[in-house]
């Protein structure tokens, strides 16, 4: 499919200005009238980054407006070019070598020509941007009291020291940092991530600032915790007024917090209008096929009911009516005397051969240590872990695991081919030549071309470098599969094919999968039993359908409530009942 | 509160550490009087000595005892003192004793209580002029990273790190003292005597010993402020419009300064111990001059002194970077 600029074929009502043309008929920085009331206002942005000894177009003849106390999102899969634009409005791109061209102007100042002195005006006090990461958008050498007041100072030098930090501690308060007086004077290192995306909203609210610029503001964060955030500048922008540009990559997070958006593919914008609009009856085949790939938490798992019964057939050799492998009261714990910490605490589970058990659970809930002691790459400190009915006392072939991220669990120096080859030779019961023909059929297996064998890592997208972890994971030929968050790295369209893979590898061959994962949906579109974790407990186990319908426990009807939904209504309604309901809890 | 509590644990802790890596460092260096190959004894009251004489010296020394009692006596006398005595006469050595030197029978820490003013000279003005060098041009290199200013500085650090010493200090003298004449060649003034004769006479081997070093911390300065700069947060004020000298001064500075310091307490532990080629070519009466010189006589309880002050001033000064690196980053606190 061929990007496309924004068409003329928006419903009525978007805010496509009139000036929206193709790259190139836009004219020069200067010539074009100032829009009146706009409060963002870009037309024709291209952005082109040198790359080697050529350029790379990042943005591509990019045009939108934003009206004062607008909500916009930007939406697009990595390297559509969002983040750039979120950059461009900052004019953070100077002097970093990238060539701009088109015009941003920002309340009335056009940042492409503007002085650095006015530039620096701009930044902050005007339009302040919020980062992805907040804990390394923060100086971790400094109080986070301290921080936010240089901010002000920056802006307002007559300021005093003084008057800066008790104007930082009531923004703090502002964003519902507990104790903020105390709390100024912690470093960032001292905040729960969350917290410290509060921090850096309230360093964005310090001046107040006409515009909000948010890039991924919650993609490092909890779905409990992420919904907490976009509630807080949902309120932001209600109580004060003021402008939110929100660049996303998740259709969810847009879906609640914004009126209208765009669409961006390969610099270029697919589609645009009101959020409900796009989201509700997508005009592009892009937009469509975005939504398509988003997993739903809400809609019960596509699967053909009889898999389970035909992979248990294929398999022989299993114990009859034993679970293929079962963790027995298992603990584990890291460190030793005031340092220890309990990472997992009594976990019992069973997985059955051919069954996916999704896990999921919040960062730090013990779900990963889990995982790698049903592998065997973590010895329980208590429980045993028996396969087949025997206890497992070491890694073994019939079962593997996949890793979170495809890059960092590829060796960068081997070629794909030796790596999916390394877990045959260790085996060492092939010839060499079998091992090559067993490593084509492999990746031809996972979908790569067979003779990418002498490619490099580096050579694959993020997709195929997991079609590469999955393949090694296959190469011992096991029974059971620990897939642990196989795809949090990747973007919805490419997360939809690794997830269908596993499920057609699964019936192929008759795979049981344990499924790690955050994210609720993608847990609930591939498994048939899930278990819950917090804090290193398991809190609700059952048939997939069952827990996400009918939630038992009260920690997993808080997680499914944070889930983003695709639809604004129904977000904003579950938006006010969250608001309902943390009315009597202090916010953190 | 609870920060200056955990702030006080780590630094007895690094306190507790120090002591154990000297403690150590002592037991290794005494083991060098019994590896080295000869009677201590003889060492110690040399070439003409008769067996008897030596026999003196043997039972006055106390080398006729046990070696861990020998070591236990070592460690007494650092603490409390210990006399030497032999028939009558009795030769008491005062509280830090590190023994008497083979050579003239004084006390080790008389011989460095003397050489540590030259030393102590030599190693604070020269860590001075190196940081101040190395941290300038380090960070001007890295401000100014693609230009001009940067290559020359590059070629400029390169140089000065693929320069020996001793070549720098010739070439200093003779261009400055020799040829230019605006120095005489310089004499060490202790700086109780003559503050203004001290300050010039140290100035050569300030300038030699300092430029020396400073080449790597620029190179050190330069790349670690680089790292800084492409951090997440300093992204984040210039993108809140504070300015770029306060990002430099307030960010970055703080974030690329840690390893420097630690490099610096290093150095100037080593520095404490005595620069000996700077000494031995500018005639300072220093520590450098008085191992190299007890290394060439054989004089063991001299060398060990010595090498153990040397040790101590590293420790000491590791201990204290820690400290400082602590106090600068509070993540380095167990929380």
């Amino acid at each position: 499919m061929t990007p496309r600029t924004a068409p003329g074929t928006d419903a009525p009502g978007t805010d496509a200005p009139d000036t929206d043309a193709e790259p190139g008929a836009v004219p020069e920085a200067g010539a074009v009238p100032p829009a009146s009331g706009a409060l963002v206002q870009v037309d024709g942005l291209t952005v082109d980054f040198p790359v080697g000894g050529g350029t790379v177009r990042a943005v591509d003849g990019l045009s939108f407006r934003l009206e004062a106390g607008g909500a916009l999102g930007i939406v697009g899969e990595s390297g559509s070019g969002k983040s750039t634009v979120a950059q461009a409005l900052l004019g953070l791109h100077r002097g970093t070598g990238a060539r701009l061209g088109g015009t941003v102007r920002v309340d009335g100042t056009d940042v492409g020509a503007a002085s650095v002195r006015e530039l620096r005006a701009l930044r902050g006090a005007t339009a302040a941007m919020v980062f992805q990461d907040p804990l390394s958008s923060l100086d971790p050498y400094l109080a986070v009291g301290a921080q936010i007041a240089e901010v002000q100072r920056a802006h307002d030098p007559r300021l005093s020291r003084r008057a800066a930090r008790r104007r930082a501690v009531a923004v703090l308060d502002r964003v519902g940092v507990p104790d903020a007086a105390r709390r100024a004077r912690s470093r960032p290192h001292e905040f729960s991530g969350g917290q410290r995306q509060r921090v850096l909203i309230a360093m964005a609210l310090a001046c107040a600032p006409r515009v909000i610029v948010a890039d991924e503001p919650t993609t490092a964060l909890d779905v409990t915790v992420q919904a907490q955030i976009l509630d807080l500048l949902h309120e932001v922008r209600t109580e004060t007024g003021t402008g939110l540009l929100l660049v996303s990559h998740d259709l969810g997070v847009v879906a609640g917090s914004v009126d209208d958006m765009l669409v961006m593919r390969h610099g270029r914008v697919v589609e645009r209008g009101p959020v409900a609009r796009v989201l509700g009856a997508p005009a592009e085949p892009y937009t469509r096929e975005l939504l398509a790939a988003v997993p739903r938490v809400e809609t019960p798992r596509r699967r053909p009911p009889d898999l389970r019964k035909r992979a248990g057939a294929g398999t022989g050799g299993t114990r009859a009516d034993g679970p293929l492998l079962e963790a027995v009261g298992v603990r584990r714990e890291f460190g030793r005397g005031r340092d220890r910490t309990v990472a997992v605490d009594d976990v019992s589970l069973t997985v059955a051969a051919g069954e996916t058990l999704g896990v999921v659970g919040e960062s730090g809930s013990g779900k990963t240590t889990l995982g790698r002691m049903l592998v065997r790459l973590l010895a329980p400190t208590r429980g045993t872990v028996r396969y087949d009915g025997r206890a497992l006392t070491g890694v073994r072939g019939d079962v593997q695991m996949v890793f979170q991220d495809p890059v960092s669990s590829l060796n960068p120096r081997r070629s794909v081919g030796e790596s999916v080859a390394d877990p045959l030779r260790a085996a060492g019961t092939l010839t060499d030549a079998e091992v090559t023909r067993r490593v084509r059929e492999l990746l031809e297996r996972v979908g790569l071309d067979p003779d990418a064998y002498h490619r490099y890592p580096h050579e694959f997208s993020g997709g195929q470098r997991q079609r590469v972890g999955i393949a090694r994971a296959l190469a011992p030929e096991p029974r059971l599969i620990v897939c642990d968050e196989p795809v949090s790295a990747l973007d919805v369209t490419t997360q939809a094919q690794i997830l269908e893979l596993l499920a057609r590898l699964q019936g192929e061959l008759g795979l049981a999968l344990v499924l790690i994962a955050h994210d609720l949906a993608v847990v609930r579109q591939v498994s048939d039993r899930v278990a819950v974790m917090r804090r290193g407990v398991v809190v609700e186990e059952g048939p997939v359908d069952t827990v996400y319908d009918a939630p038992r426990d009260p920690y997993t009807r808080a997680l499914l409530a944070a889930v983003p939904v695709l639809d604004p209504v129904e977000a904003a309604a579950r938006r006010a009942a969250r608001r309902g309901a943390t009315a009597e809890h202090a916010p953190g | 509160m609870n920060a200056l509590l955990s702030g006080a644990r780590f630094t007895a802790k690094r306190l507790v550490g120090a002591a154990l890596v000297l403690l150590v460092l002592s037991v290794a260096l005494y083991s060098l009087f019994y590896l080295l190959p000869g009677d201590p004894a003889r060492l110690a009251c040399g070439e003409r000595c008769d067996p008897s004489q030596v026999a003196q010296v043997r039972e006055r020394l106390g080398l006729d005892e046990p070696v861990h009692a020998q070591y236990a006596h070592f460690l007494q006398g650092l603490f409390t003192g210990r006399d030497y005595s032999a028939g009558t006469s009795v030769r008491h050595c005062a509280a830090p004793c590190l023994g008497l030197s083979h050579q003239n029978d004084q006390p080790v820490s008389t011989l460095i209580v003397e050489g540590f003013p030259a030393t102590l000279s030599l190693a604070v003005g020269a860590m001075t002029l190196c940081l101040l060098l190395g941290v300038g041009t380090g960070l001007l290199s890295a401000l100014r990273r693609g230009g001009i200013t940067e290559r020359v500085l590059t070629v400029l650090t390169l140089a000065g790190t693929g320069t020996p010493v001793f070549l720098l200090g010739l070439l200093l003298l003779m261009v400055v003292c020799a040829y230019l004449r605006w120095l005489p060649f310089p004499s060490y003034v202790p700086l109780a005597e003559d503050p203004e004769q001290w300050a010039w006479n140290m100035l050569l081997p300030w300038l030699t010993l300092g430029l020396f070093e400073s080449a790597k911390y620029a190179r050190l300065t330069r790349a670690s402020t680089l790292e800084v700069l492409a951090e997440d947060h300093i992204r984040t004020f210039r993108a809140y419009g504070v300015g770029e000298r306060a990002v430099v001064a307030r960010h970055a500075l703080r974030g690329a300064l840690p390893p420097v310091i630690a490099l610096g307490a290093l150095d100037l532990g080593t520095m404490l111990g005595g620069a000996m080629i700077t000494e031995s070519l500018f005639g300072l009466p220093g520590l450098g001059r008085l191992l190299i010189g007890s290394v060439r006589d054989v004089d063991l309880p001299v060398v060990v002194g010595v090498v153990l002050v040397i040790g101590t001033a590293v420790v000491v000064a590791n201990a204290v970077a820690d400290v400082l690196h602590a106090l600068a980053d509070r993540r380095v606190l167990p929380s």
